[in-house]
């Protein structure tokens, strides 16, 4: 699905902003190629949205460079504009007119040529689902259907790179199954797609992903790398009736570094992968009989958790406030 | 003994009704869950709960009293958390303690060993003199909980707390929750993220102000009509448009990363079903198995069923 | 009313206004500013008018005459040569706004039957200041016209009849019949009646609409709690505005503060508390913090300026207007400080419009605790 000969879609390198004496990103460097669906993960204040900022040309660099569609960032920040779409976590619509007069709006924006205005609008329509709802007001469309129309208004002017900065937030599984349909099959005919999520099954549906945290790059990889080569020790999934007492009781043992609910498992991070016998029986001793340990290749949930709790004070900003 | 019940309680904004006889009754010390998207009646039924909306019909009671008629009693013995983050961005952590301890009138020797407690059990004690609005969005809705924690309710009702919060952060959010769960506290809490429901004891499934489904997360997955079946493919969109064709309206089928993954409806060998419908596929597809639902699944399953179509 | 919860909301709203350094410049800026605007520029007096003369007759005579109204302080002449089209030009461009004309003749008619005549153009536009204008010069012409027949009489060694009336007029309150000293006190009341209402117009809207009021009603906190405690800063930041207006008014204006300063600050408090809670009420009913600074503005600048006697005289207003000014609470407070500024007069004969200050306070206060509901709609 990559360009190929191509250039890529997006490249940096030592990417920095600095706001005063906080730097939000530090010296980032990645590349997404083209027709690539790459998700950027990262806790709150990372650098995520800063990031995004950056690459569609609304905040420039303090150093470093890179290039967006193939213009420059520094220089090229007008024209990036013009060949990428954005889509923010709070939907920029207008809720005060309908959803016609907003996609005639962005059209209008974008400068989408008055003869192909029609086709794309169509296109917009019918990919939302709002045919019949062209002439409702926005502000009483459910929240599924305002995201679709976001997308809709952000990919009017066919951009060849779209960033879209949590774009599932709140919405039912249904409707984001169906979202992600969508972004798989934009990617498909072509379209680059850098997201940002915090849901752990979307990030498994990224053909790569970044994680990024207090503005450094800290994995880089499919979804398959990070979980393979990237966890800090390794993970036992115990099941059990009482998953919460198991939890408390296995941070207490020695070798455990941690260990959390992981939908109805507990799972436990180790320094041994052959701890799983021993963190058995001392759980069965500690009155969890029925519990049983097996080691298995880490959740990128784990991932995330164990590459982000290592080193962080929580509660850093990130730059002009949070994301 | 029971803490919160809910008899057929409404709420209507104009034409709208955002909960229609919401009916639900909540044990003491039960970590509660009430599940569902955007515009699902969440929050309003929050509200209603909380004593800071009024019903439009049917009545709700908070530790057995009723919420509209007995709010200010009320108000005194829960802690509630809204969904937007309500504290002061320009008063500094420890401010916004101080202020909420003080509207519940905890003082003295019990106040400064709750806020003690509170900061270091939600790690924000380094940052007690960093104006709220500074906080990440994990550390926000940490101070918004211990807030809410101030004055020990024995009842803590909160909306959406972890709506956009990163799964580190989220992780944190509920070891506070597990604690205070020992500490016999009921906790009814709203949620959009699935993965997070199969932690509550019991949940209510929500959509368009109506009650789904509710009980514990093992008792709706063993309710749910068919079975889950997963097959990895090379092609798993196209994979998924093949088995759509195949199973029909009644069988939602969604894709997770290199899989297929399909509610199969119906009479026959679901797995069997499933290899039919790929195996005359161009790509490469897995062998399909039948894997144990989750309650995505379920909801999934409750919101097809509904609208009589897959997405 | 708990009084530890009214305090934590006072305390929290003190820290609001403390960190918002350019509101807070602004709360004290303005009041001052205004002071500054209207005290310099509203003036009624009208002295140093502009006259053009053009005499044509040039004699010692006509000179005295021209004389009596260059040496009065309510004229300033100017001389003219080019006829009435100079006059009606310098009268429609406003040079002048009066022009005597003294006709060749005059001399010689001084002496006659018929009396001489002088002309006096007079640009009515401004109706009041005309009828001033024309005032003083009757009262300038007939002297010069008593004089005149005085000197004749003595000439003619006839004795003339004494004046029946001995006029002794005697000015209260505002001897040099300065304006300023009426404007400013009135002028004070009006600035405070806008500013407190603009400061409280904010404070609950802003709480809605940031979303911190929600988990704020699901708490013990009593609306009375809510509004008296949200009170407190701003009735500190008032009553430094009335300092900085009065420091102003004595040091600036030189305008004599004649009765007690303490029965000043008591009745400004006393307004104030009414004049904060009105904006704060906008602010309960309006929800959003455009809507609330808007109704302040317009409820509180139109009749503070218009309606409150400040300027324009209630007793000269039609009847049903002057009913509604007494729907006005600046209208008391602009009496009030007048009373206690101009006449020295004390509470026993202030305290009609005392009590109703505290009518106003008590029913603003009351009735924004009333709709102030712990509930979202």
């Amino acid at each position: 699905m990559n360009g190929g000969s191509e250039a890529p879609a997006v490249v940096v390198r030592e990417l920095t902003r600095a706001f005063g004496e906080f730097v939000a990103v530090d010296r980032v460097s990645f590349t997404v190629a083209r027709g690539e669906i790459f998700g950027f993960l990262g806790p709150n204040g990372a650098g995520k949205s800063t990031t995004i900022r950056m690459l569609c040309g609304l905040l420039s660099p303090t150093s470093g460079e890179g290039t967006v569609a193939g213009f420059d960032l520094r220089t090229g920040a007008e024209t990036i504009k013009k060949h990428i779409g954005y889509m923010s976590q709070r939907f920029s619509l207008y809720d005060d007119l309908t959803v016609e007069e907003n996609i005639d709006f962005f059209a209008g924006i974008y400068g989408v040529p008055a003869d192909r205005k029609g086709e794309r609008k169509d296109r917009v329509l019918r990919m939302a689902g709002l045919l019949e709802r062209r002439a409702s007001r926005t502000a009483y469309l459910p929240a599924g259907w305002k995201q679709r129309l976001a997308l809709g208004c952000a990919i009017l002017h066919d951009p060849p790179v779209l960033f879209l900065d949590e774009p599932t937030a709140g919405v039912d599984p249904l409707r984001r199954r169906a979202f992600w349909e969508l972004i798989h099959e934009m990617a498909e005919t072509g379209t680059t797609v850098f997201v940002t999520t915090h849901y752990m099954d979307e990030a498994s549906s990224c053909d790569r992903l970044g994680l990024i945290d207090g503005g450094k790059i800290v994995a880089l990889g499919t979804p398959e790398e990070l979980r393979n080569r990237f966890m800090k020790g390794a993970v036992l999934e115990v099941r059990t009736s009482r998953p919460e007492d198991a939890a408390v009781l296995l941070e207490t043992f020695p070798g455990v570094r941690s260990a959390a609910l992981f939908g109805n498992t507990v799972h436990a991070v180790v320094d041994d992968p052959g701890a799983a016998a021993s963190v058995a029986s001392l759980l069965s001793t500690g009155g969890l009989a029925d519990a049983t340990v097996v080691p298995i290749t880490p959740s990128l949930e784990d991932v995330f958790v164990s590459l982000v709790e290592g080193g962080r004070p929580d509660g850093v900003p990130g730059g002009e406030g949070t994301e | 003994m029971e803490t919160i019940r809910a008899v057929d309680l409404s709420r209507r904004f104009g034409e709208t009704v955002a909960v229609d006889r919401l009916n639900l009754s909540v044990e003491e010390g039960e970590l509660f869950g009430l599940v569902g998207s955007d515009g699902a009646g969440k929050t309003t039924t929050m509200r209603l709960l909380s004593g800071v909306l009024d019903p439009t019909g049917g009545e709700a009671f908070v530790l057995g009293r009723p919420v509209r008629s007995e709010a200010a009693a009320i108000h005194r013995e829960i802690g509630y958390m809204s969904q937007r983050f309500g504290l002061y961005a320009d008063l500094t952590v420890q401010e916004n303690i101080d202020f909420y301890a003080d509207l519940y009138g905890v003082s003295g020797k019990a106040r400064t060993e709750r806020v003690a407690e509170l900061l270091a059990f939600s790690g924000l004690a380094p940052f007690r003199d960093r104006p709220a609005g500074n906080l990440s969005g994990g550390m926000k809705q940490k101070l918004g909980l211990s807030c809410a924690l101030i004055h020990t309710p024995r009842v803590l009702l909160l909306d959406e707390p972890t709506n956009g919060v990163d799964p580190v952060s989220r992780r944190d959010f509920w070891r506070i929750l597990y604690r205070l769960l020992r500490e016999k506290v009921t906790i009814f809490v709203s949620t959009a993220y699935l993965d997070e429901a199969e932690r509550f004891r019991r949940l209510a499934f929500l959509h368009e102000g109506r009650l789904l489904a509710m009980g514990t997360p093992d008792a709706l997955k063993a309710a749910l009509p068919g079975v889950v079946v997963e097959a990895l493919s090379d092609a798993p969109r196209q994979a998924a448009v093949r088995l759509r064709g195949a199973l029909g309206e009644s069988s939602p089928v969604g894709i997770l990363a290199d899989r297929v993954r399909a509610l199969v409806r119906g009479p026959g060998d679901a797995a069997d079903r499933v290899n039919a419908a790929l195996s005359g596929a161009t790509f490469p597809c897995g062998e399909a198995r039948v894997v144990e639902p989750t309650l995505e699944d379920v909801f999934v399953g409750m919101l097809s069923a509904r609208d009589g179509t897959a997405p | 009313m708990n009084l530890r919860r009214t305090w934590a909301v006072a305390r929290k709203e003190t820290l609001h206004v403390a960190r918002d350094p350019r509101s807070l410049a602004l709360a004290i800026a303005l009041p001052v500013l205004m002071m500054l605007l209207y005290g310099y520029a509203l003036r009624l007096d009208v002295d140093d008018v502009p006259l053009a003369v053009w005499d044509r007759s040039g004699t010692p005579q006509s000179r005295e005459l021209v004389a009596r109204f260059s040496g009065s302080r309510y004229f300033r002449v100017g001389g003219i040569r080019g006829g009435y089209r100079e006059i009606e030009q310098s009268i429609a461009r406003g040079d002048v706004l009066a022009a005597l004309v003294i006709p060749d003749d005059f001399t010689a008619k001084l002496a006659g039957a018929g009396g001489a005549p002088v002309q006096l153009l007079l640009d009515g536009s401004d109706s009041n200041t005309a009828t001033v204008v024309l005032g003083y010069a009757e009262i300038v012409t007939q002297r010069y016209s008593g004089d005149v027949r005085l000197r004749m009489a003595a000439a003619a060694g006839v004795a003339l009849p004494r004046e029946p009336l001995a006029f002794r007029p005697r000015v209260w309150f505002n001897e040099e019949m300065t304006s300023r000293n009426f404007i400013i006190p009135g002028l004070i009341a009006v600035i405070m009646m806008v500013i407190s209402a603009m400061l409280t117009s904010l404070t609950v809207a802003k709480e809605w609409e940031q979303g911190t009021m929600e988990p704020l009603i699901a708490t013990p906190l009593q609306p009375s709690e809510l509004v008296i405690g949200k009170l407190v800063p701003y009735f500190a930041l008032g009553m430094l505005d009335v300092l900085l207006c009065v420091a102003a008014g004595e040091l600036l204006f030189q305008v004599p503060l004649r009765g007690s300063g303490a029965l000043l600050f008591g009745m400004a408090a006393v307004f104030l508390v009414g004049a904060l809670t009105l904006g704060m009420l906008f602010s309960i009913v309006a929800k959003s913090q455009m809507l609330a600074t808007q109704m302040a503005m317009v409820m509180t600048f139109v009749p503070g300026f218009l309606l409150s006697g400040f300027v324009f005289p209630i007793w000269s207003m039609p009847v049903p207007v002057q009913a509604a000014t007494r729907l006005i609470p600046a209208r008391y407070f602009v009496s009030l400080l007048r009373g206690i500024y101009l006449k020295g007069a004390g509470l026993s004969v202030l305290a009609g419009e005392a009590s109703l200050l505290v009518l106003f306070g008590v029913v603003v206060v009351g009735l924004s605790i009333r709709k102030f509901r712990k509930k979202l709609e």
